[in-house]
């Protein structure tokens, strides 16, 4: 199995990106949920695809998925991944009110799961900003779209359309403090084809040349 | 002695072979295909977890990932290991369109999957005797031996047998 070289300078440049992008979703979350939004970035890294899942405890553990396409320079696909603990403390936050828990998949109204799908665009778009300033390059996204199932069964549509299953994803783990809240969130970048190794190449020669 | 049931657990685009008394699983179907094809005079099955309608190129490196290499490759390792093309009957579930919100075309793989599937059971004549597809919802299933019972879990707690 092809695995992407994964050095100090590759490290780096995850850890640089994964905190770009943090600090522009704070910004954007803190008006959004009123007050102080702390981001701490937990985990930069690569993820081989088969292994998404294990991130977020196993392919029938039931998360709330925010998926995003990205068009430009490099296409692919953005997951924001959620547990449901975590997406009910962030649904209490947004829509200030207390939630009955724990909740089955299907009973996530409407509201909430335009709540979630907000977040998850707040949070990509964040990360693609963060592409954008080290890179120079622009890219879009598509607009969100959100469902609560299975991860195994949600992810499958990342995978098939970044053909080679050896491929890796970038994966930048997230930990969001507002108002003594504790709110984990994973996001997952799956670039088409050969995506991540261009991307890693621009991101590498930016961090070593400043 | 008493024989211990076989449990198989089959990953995205892998699949097995089940010839004693046992299970065939796989778990968290969005858009893929969970398809078991057995042989109704003895026992014998095997489940292919399908992601995508059709193979690239001739010879993947995993056959089982495509509806067309992945059922070949299914009919022909049940035959080797003495199915009667007879006696064949398959069942599938999944074909899930999970993301509801984004219309794009590659999104519809679900419906694409399973209509690959069906049409290649056609081409072999093997009789589908059971179907579960589409909707937005995950799927994790289970192949009895020798009940030949498909069972199907859903993320929101549905469970069905057919």
């Amino acid at each position: 199995m092809r695995r992407l070289q994964v050095d100090p300078v590759t490290l780096d440049a995850l850890r640089e990106f994964g905190n770009i992008g943090a600090g522009h979703a704070a910004t954007a979350l803190s008006t959004l949920l009123g007050g102080r939004v702390k981001m701490s970035v937990t985990d930069a890294r690569l993820c081989p695809f088969s292994e998404i899942v294990d991130v977020v405890g196993g392919g029938e553990t039931i998360v709330a998925a925010v998926f995003i396409r990205i068009f430009g320079t490099i296409s692919g696909n953005m997951f924001v991944l959620m547990s449901l603990p975590s997406a009910d403390r962030l649904l209490e936050r947004l829509l200030e009110r207390l939630l009955p828990a724990p909740r089955k998949a299907q009973e996530y109204t409407e509201l909430e799961q335009s709540a979630i799908a907000e977040v998850g665009n707040i949070l990509s778009g964040a990360y693609v900003a963060a592409i954008s300033d080290l890179c120079g390059i622009s890219l879009n996204q598509s607009i969100p779209a959100v469902a609560i199932d299975m991860a195994a069964a949600l992810l499958d549509i990342g995978l098939m359309m970044s053909g080679d299953e050896e491929n890796q994803a970038i994966l930048i783990s997230t930990s969001l403090v507002h108002d003594g809240n504790n709110i984990d969130a994973y996001f997952f970048l799956l670039p088409d084809l050969d995506g991540t190794e261009v991307l890693l190449d621009i991101l590498r020669g930016k961090i070593r040349h400043g | 002695m008493v024989e211990e049931k076989e449990q198989i657990r089959i990953g995205i685009a892998e699949g097995a072979i089940l010839a004693t008394p046992g299970t065939l699983m796989t778990a968290g179907l969005g858009s893929c295909v969970g398809l078991v094809i057995y042989d109704d005079s003895r026992l014998l099955a095997g489940m292919v977890h399908i992601m995508l309608p059709e193979s690239p190129h001739g010879r993947p490196s995993h056959p089982q990932k495509y509806a067309d290499t992945g059922i070949a490759w299914l009919y022909e390792t049940l035959m080797e290991h003495g199915a009667s093309h007879a006696h064949l009957r398959a069942k599938y579930a999944g074909g899930s369109q999970m993301f509801q919100a984004l219309q794009m075309e590659a999104l519809r793989i679900g419906e694409r999957n399973v209509r690959a599937v069906s049409m290649q059971l056609e081409r072999l004549r093997i009789p589908v005797l059971g179907a579960d597809v589409g909707g937005n919802v995950g799927r994790t299933v289970w192949f009895e031996l020798p009940s030949r019972h498909y069972l199907i879990r859903t993320a929101r707690g549905d469970e069905r047998q057919m």
